[in-house]
């Protein structure tokens, strides 16, 4: 059993216990990624699984078997992905602690959005173009916690970054 | 950003053991048995800690009772079968991984004798309370006559608010990874205080604080959480038992337990106006409750020592003593919680007496400190109001419970901000200068995304005349120069008094290297001044001679200077003071009562503002906690056993990125004249007089006054 790992293979632990993000933090030494909560209450552990945001505290390493995992470190190979390069220029982050929560949230939000899934705020369902505005954007980063009060930066950076108007 | 910056529970060193700690389930009585052997025989246990099994040793030197004493606390750690209050650690497991050691903790099985516990504070103040002793000096300011000014004031009001518990919240839990290597600790810690943790962890273990060395390089937030706490104490004992480097990250749960929140208050404000509105008296008293164990009654009536003229003051905290877990400094500790009694009462006396919020305000600042009688360095009062409310559009504020959008209740409210300037002892900077033209600036200070770095990276750059890429600033450890709390709001005046001085050291130096062949020979230091990478006399700029050249010359590679900042005597002189002015929109369901904040623009005057991009996050973030404390902060705690009920991330809400509107921060920038660098401290005004314009601006718009924090929908319905 085998999972990747920002492209690498990366055998499943024998202990079944052991989550995602415990396999990352403290077996394969990957501690971008961050524990706030251990229980899916604050976003820090937010990893993309195929793509998708998932809470690595709440997903256990034996999930991902078969599948591909990609942390903040394996964003992008080399230079700053725009985004990382956006939040340094907004101020989007304090202490840094949810900040790789909250990148990686955020580039799959942005999928999420281009293919049209709806939100909780999202007045018609059937809408196939949805706008990010204000309110849709903020509802779809409210799952990633930061205590610092880094919100208006954080928005900020995820604008200038994939939107060019509209949610502000 | 890329996740490479290593916080505490990150560092990895050889042969390392996780812990994990067992809590007790009651508030006040003892250990009768504890069950270990499930938990010693579970797979991967290296060792079961108890108070049976535990070493000697001391408490830990509560906070204020010593220059460096940092503890949150001084109860006994394991030392005896004791319960103080419900989340006391009373086990402590170390095991092979960290599943593990969860798991064997999780087969412990205590036993109790359960005592009488007092658990909130109606039961506290049935039992009698005490005046509180803040800041060493008991509690109580009484000036002229304040009972009799009251009772003939013409327009008098008085009112009850209350506030419940609130929770720091970092989102980095507190974790510590720790090592000891020939009777020296090593730690990897997350604080706020380097200095003070490492001189209180060697009180408890009976070393100098040489023997423990504090790094913390990153730490995920702190606002005032981050000292020292039993789980430091409990994982260096078990690195010592079991000989092996162990890392302790505390679970969110875990946190809750073992450290401390900001204390509860009942705040009683009673005002005395004459006809213009002008105060005859100011009464600020109330209650809050407190452990026996720690340093703080949380100082609510600071607020109102400065913040009005008035004829007379009656400034009163009576502690109610409970069986809980030690209360702490909080963000703005006092003002964050004071300024919601005093900044309401007063929204509420301007109605009274049909003048508006602002003008009556206005009426009322002081010209000299109303308790000290010091003259005010610095004091931007007014223009905070016009500023803001200027910006804000106050003109439009109508009579409350008249505007209304659909199903939405809109209103407009504002508050004064306020929080005092401080420089504590201790500050001290290294700077050693290379000969390629480099400096290595070293303090003992701490970054938790305040900006520090960035900021005193610029400060030395700016002394030093060098560009801020030939700066390296270096802190978060005790090996460094300075004694530096990052509390207080005092962290960059310390820091940057030391940097001047240090710098004026470092010229002195680098005059007695220059020698006779410099063409700045025979120029005093008060002669020349740092220009382009080097020093030049200041009448004859000509007279130029790079550092690099000088040390060069000299035949040095390196030039080091340490120096002290001088004794913080401007405040014995000046009463030091930021001010600001917040204005809040504030929208009320009709149907439900929900409330939301879409606006928020405050005026703030906090000296000179040496970054105004990290100084702006700054203030929003403390705006952010003050919203959260208006609107949905509640550590609740079940009466029946003092146990915190919502110890989670999810019961326990925070403001998310929906519930945060576009902030708009104005700075005066108008440089204090006898503070350092024209700077005072700009970390926890934010969170000041947000809860009170959040409630002004409720009441403007559904009539309804709610005096009980948080502003939740059920009070509104």
């Amino acid at each position: 059993m085998a999972l990747t790992v920002n492209g690498a293979p990366v055998p499943v632990p024998t202990d079944p216990r052991v989550s995602l993000l415990d396999l990352l933090r403290e077996r394969l030494d990957l501690t971008g990624t961050k524990k706030g909560c251990n229980q899916g209450a604050c976003g820090a552990c937010t990893v993309l699984l195929d793509g998708e945001r998932v809470l690595s505290c709440l997903t256990l390493a034996v999930q991902a078997d078969g599948r591909s995992v990609t942390t903040i470190e394996g964003l992008v190979e080399g230079a700053m992905h725009p985004l990382q390069q956006a939040f340094i220029e907004h101020d989007g982050f304090q202490c840094g602690y949810c900040t790789p929560g909250q990148i990686c949230s955020a580039v799959a939000m942005v999928e999420e959005w281009r293919r049209g899934s709806p939100s909780n705020v999202t007045q018609d369902l059937a809408d196939s173009a949805i706008e990010l505005t204000h309110d849709e954007l903020r509802e779809r980063m409210s799952g990633n916690l930061c205590r610092c009060g880094a919100h208006n930066g954080i928005v900020d950076a995820i604008v200038a970054t994939y939107v060019t108007e509209g949610a502000r | 950003m890329r996740g490479a910056a290593t916080f505490a529970a990150e560092f990895a060193p050889e042969n390392m053991a996780y812990a994990a700690v067992v809590f007790a389930t009651i508030a006040r009585g003892r250990v009768t048995a504890l069950d270990i052997a499930a938990a010693t025989g579970a797979p991967g246990v290296v060792l079961v800690l108890t108070h049976e099994n535990a070493p000697r040793l001391k408490p830990m030197p509560l906070f204020m009772t010593a220059g460096k004493a940092g503890g949150g606390d001084d109860l006994p750690i394991l030392q005896d079968a004791e319960v103080h209050y419900n989340g006391q650690p009373i086990a402590l497991v170390l095991a092979e991984t960290l599943e593990q050691a969860e798991h064997a903790a999780s087969l412990i099985e205590a036993t109790y004798e359960i005592d009488e516990a007092v658990t909130t504070l109606e039961a506290g103040k049935a039992r009698g309370t005490r005046t509180g002793i803040a800041f060493g000096q008991p509690a109580h300011v009484e000036i002229g006559k304040p009972e009799d000014e009251l009772a003939t004031a013409a327009h008098r009001f008085e009112a009850t608010y209350t506030t419940p518990r609130h929770n720091h919240n970092a989102i980095e839990p507190h974790a510590v990874t720790l090592y000891w290597q020939d009777g020296e600790l090593y730690m990897h810690d997350a604080v706020q205080a380097v200095n003070h943790v490492a001189w209180s962890v060697g009180s408890v273990f009976g070393l100098g604080e040489d023997k423990v060395h504090v790094t913390s390089p990153y730490v995920g937030g702190g606002f005032g959480s981050k000292v020292l706490w039993s789980h430091q104490i409990l994982a260096a004992v078990a690195a010592r038992e079991a000989g092996r480097p162990v890392r302790l990250s505390l679970s969110r749960e875990g946190v809750y337990r073992t450290v401390g929140g900001r204390a509860q208050t009942e705040q009683r404000v009673a005002l005395g106006a004459d006809a213009q509105g002008r105060l005859q008296a100011l009464q600020h008293t109330g209650t809050v409750i407190m452990s026996a164990h720690n340093a703080l009654p949380e100082p609510f009536i600071l607020s109102a020592q400065s913040s009005y003229a008035t004829k007379s003051m009656l400034l009163d905290i009576q502690v109610a003593t409970l069986d809980m877990l030690a209360n702490t400094f909080m963000r703005a500790p006092g003002e964050a919680v004071g300024s919601f009694g005093l900044e309401s009462a007063m929204d509420e006396l301007a109605e009274r007496l049909g003048i508006d919020p602002i003008e009556l305000r206005i009426r009322n600042e002081p010209e000299k400190d109303p308790m000290k009688g010091l003259p005010f360095s610095s004091r931007q009062v007014v223009w905070c109001w016009r500023t803001a409310a200027e910006r804000f559009g106050w003109d439009k504020r109508q009579a409350p419970g008249l505007r209304r959008e659909g199903e939405w209740l809109v209103g407009l409210g504002c508050a004064m901000a306020g929080y005092p300037y401080q420089r504590m002892p201790g500050g001290a900077a290294g700077i050693t200068l290379t000969a390629d033209g480099r400096a290595q600036v070293s303090v003992a200070a701490h970054e938790m995304g305040m900006g520090t770095s960035t900021v005193h990276t610029q400060v030395a750059a700016d002394r030093l005349a060098l560009p801020m890429d030939a700066i390296e600033f270096r802190y978060g450890d005790n090996a460094l120069p300075g004694v530096v709390l990052a509390g207080g709001s005092q962290q960059t005046a310390s820091v940057g008094s030391a940097i001047i001085v240090a710098t004026r050291e470092l010229v002195k130096e680098l005059l007695q290297l220059a020698g006779n062949a410099s063409p700045l020979a025979g120029l005093s230091a008060d002669e020349v001044g740092t220009t382009h990478g080097g020093l030049a006399s200041l009448a004859d700029p000509q007279r130029y001679e790079s550092y690099a050249s000088i040390l060069s010359r000299a035949g040095r590679f390196e030039l080091s200077v340490v120096g002290q900042a001088p004794m913080p005597g401007e405040g014995m002189h000046w009463s030091m003071h930021s001010h600001g002015a917040i204005f809040v929109e504030a929208r009320v369901n009709a149907v439900t009562g929900e409330v939301r904040v879409p606006r928020l623009t405050g005026a703030y005057d906090c000296g000179r503002i040496l970054n105004p991009k990290t100084a702006t996050s700054q203030l929003r973030g403390g705006i952010i906690m003050g919203l959260g404390a208006a609107l949905m902060e509640e550590t609740q705690v079940d009466p029946r056993n003092g146990r915190i009920m919502n110890a989670s991330l999810s019961e326990y809400h925070l403001p998310v990125h929906l519930d945060v509107p576009d902030i708009e921060v104005i700075f005066s920038d108008i440089p204090d004249p006898v503070s350092p660098m024209g700077a005072r401290g700009i970390g926890e005004i934010g969170i000041t007089g947000v809860s009170a314009a959040v409630a002004n601006a409720v009441y403007n718009a559904t009539g309804k006054r709610v005096r009980d924090l948080p502003i939740t929908l059920d009070k509104l319905l």
